[in-house]
């Protein structure tokens, strides 16, 4: 009795000491700052004075701020369409490069290679690649005799433009994918082949399932990425033209840094951190029927 | 596709058309072609950094420069203190490499091998830290750091990577739970401290997901945008992503693809060298740690 005691307490007391960094950063970089950002969006702060409290000010003036909506709505459509679309794609990429293929490994680095462009450096080139004159996207368009739009210049094409960029990475979710369909059993393909199963039925009940924790995981880290684009916005377009870019991170960057309203800023903050559980919580609970975990019967 | 053909009766005969089914020809073409769309952009960004400013801007772009301007290479360690600049970043992103990796290892080990009380708690807490939207910390942060007086200086980039990255710290954790609890009951026996079991048995039996964590850490930190961007005020303090986004200001009427491209090529150096040195552990690391 008191052996087992005393191993639980060995065993409790090297825990916390192995995971003291991480708890002590989680106080200092996550707990304080989401506390105190919570306080500051209750006040109106320009980081120089001291905070000054106003009550529901922020959130009130928020739902009346219309760059408020714009960046909403900015930020939805952008992730709506590129999200999903990157995911069909890795997918589709990690499929066909599952297969014994000549140049596999050749195909597997080259669509894995503009995920190591990320950043500025994609976005400058990018921001090359769209331009209305001498860029290459045009260039390439005018083969199939399409004379094709400003892109980054013209509002009703920016988004898609940044879209159409952010395509241009699905490589590195392939990567996730690939690792996903390795781990799918290929003796329950080979029973399901021999019970007269064809290709499609297969991927639909038996590689679909066992790869949906990759999937979950992918969406969800997705979604969390596409509402934190900043870069883009910052580099190629400054939220424009006539903030046909305007996104959420951008329009909170703004406020805070440009303008000076951190009281503000930290009610977008807020706000963000809201959806994004919201949205990880929805996500979760739907995916309980559909998602299948190897030896758990969750059912 | 012409190569299509000429695989065919140069392999060994039976066995190649055998798989070579209608639908991996498909596939094989359907790769061609998008890996091609894939490669064509990074391929103009290279042969854009070697053209003239004058045949940068010819339309349509020529694929190949006319006259190779390697000059181009050098020029823009003038106009952009571009030495500077990836110094920096190579300074901030070693620290926040070495800090990550010491750490994420630490915490990592820490969840993974002692089922103390309070475990599952601790590790659901950080498996959700990583849903936190770093905009949403970020004003705390640097109000916080500012009172510190590290504005200006790297601290803020480096310091708080000694504290763990959640999504690494998950990474580790995996691997380290499929190690043999054989292992270290023989260190035990041989009267191992627990740090010395960490140091001696754990870290280099993982040099797959540690290679995946390094490669991680550095691919973030020498990206990374909107914290330099926060920080770094003075220009001989820049890291590359802050000097590169400043080129497309308005100290330019024209923006200098060329240049731009030159520093777009160079951001990417360091990556792909590390990329290629640790592929296979770090493919490796992905497939073991099972990210699902």
């Amino acid at each position: 009795m008191s052996v087992i005691k005393s191993e639980t307490r060995r065993q409790t007391f090297y825990m916390y000491l192995f995971i003291s960094p991480w708890l002590v950063g989680f106080l200092i970089f996550a707990l304080y700052p989401i506390l105190s950002s919570l306080y500051y969006s209750f006040t109106d702060y320009d980081i120089i004075h001291p905070p000054r409290f106003i009550g529901l000010a922020n959130y009130t003036e928020m739902f009346h701020n219309e760059l408020f909506w714009r960046s909403v709505k900015v930020t939805l459509r952008y992730t709506f369409i590129s999200v999903p679309v990157q995911l069909l794609l890795g997918l589709g990429f990690a499929l066909l490069l599952h297969q014994t293929l000549p140049w596999r490994g050749f195909f597997r680095t080259a669509m894995y290679f503009p995920s190591m462009v990320s950043g500025v450096a994609m976005s400058l080139l990018w921001y090359w690649i769209f331009n209305p004159q001498i860029g290459l996207f045009n260039y390439m368009l005018s083969w199939f005799g399409i004379h094709g739009p400003a892109w980054l210049m013209n509002p009703d094409t920016a988004l898609y433009a940044l879209i159409i960029m952010s395509l241009w990475t699905a490589g590195s979710g392939m990567i996730l994918f690939l690792a996903g369909l390795q781990g799918v059993p290929a003796s329950l393909i080979e029973a399901a082949n021999l019970d007269g199963a064809g290709r499609f039925r297969i991927f639909l009940n038996i590689t679909l399932p066992m790869i949906s924790p990759v999937l979950l995981f992918q969406l969800i880290m997705g979604l969390i990425d596409s509402f934190q684009v900043f870069t883009q916005a910052f580099v190629m377009t400054q939220g424009g033209p006539n903030y046909s870019t305007w996104f959420y991170v951008y329009n909170l960057y703004t406020s805070a840094f440009k303008e000076y309203r951190a009281g503000y800023s930290s009610a977008l903050a807020w706000v963000l951190l809201i959806v994004v559980m919201l949205f990880t919580a929805v996500i979760m609970r739907l995916s309980r029927r559909y998602v299948h975990y190897e030896g758990g019967s969750r059912r | 596709m012409s190569t299509v053909k000429a695989t065919r009766p140069l392999g060994p005969p039976s066995r190649l058309r055998r798989r070579f089914k209608p639908v991996k020809l498909v596939s094989f073409i359907t790769l061609l072609l998008t890996t091609f769309l894939m490669l064509l952009p990074l391929f103009f960004m290279v042969s854009t950094s070697l053209k003239s400013k004058r045949e940068m801007l010819k339309f349509p772009p020529t694929f190949l420069p006319e006259s190779w301007a390697w000059s181009n290479y050098t020029d823009i360690f003038e106009t952009l203190q571009f030495g500077t600049l990836y110094k920096n970043s190579l300074i901030i992103a070693g620290f926040s490499v070495f800090g990550t990796l010491l750490s994420s290892a630490l915490v990592a080990y820490g969840f993974a091998r002692y089922r103390g009380r309070g475990n599952n708690f601790w590790f659901i807490l950080l498996l959700s830290t990583m849903m936190l939207p770093y905009p949403a910390i970020m004003i705390p942060q640097f109000v916080l750091f500012s009172k510190m007086q590290w504005i200006d200086t790297f601290l803020p980039l480096i310091v708080p990577a000694f504290f763990g990255s959640a999504y690494n710290i998950f990474l580790l954790r995996q691997f380290f739970s499929t190690l043999p609890e054989e292992l270290f009951d023989a260190g035990r026996m041989d009267g191992c401290g627990e740090l010395r079991m960490w140091r001696t048995i754990a870290l280099p039996l993982s040099a797959p997901a540690l290679a995946t964590v390094a490669i991680f850490a550095f691919i973030y930190s020498w990206n990374d945008l909107l914290t330099p961007v926060l920080y770094l005020s003075s220009s001989d303090k820049f890291t590359l992503p802050v000097g590169m986004a400043s080129l497309t200001s308005s100290r330019f009427r024209i923006p200098p693809w060329h240049l731009l491209m030159v520093a777009s090529v160079l951001a990417m150096v360091p990556i792909v060298t590390l990329f290629a040195i640790a592929q296979k552990q770090f493919v490796e690391g992905i497939v073991l740690t099972g990210i699902k």
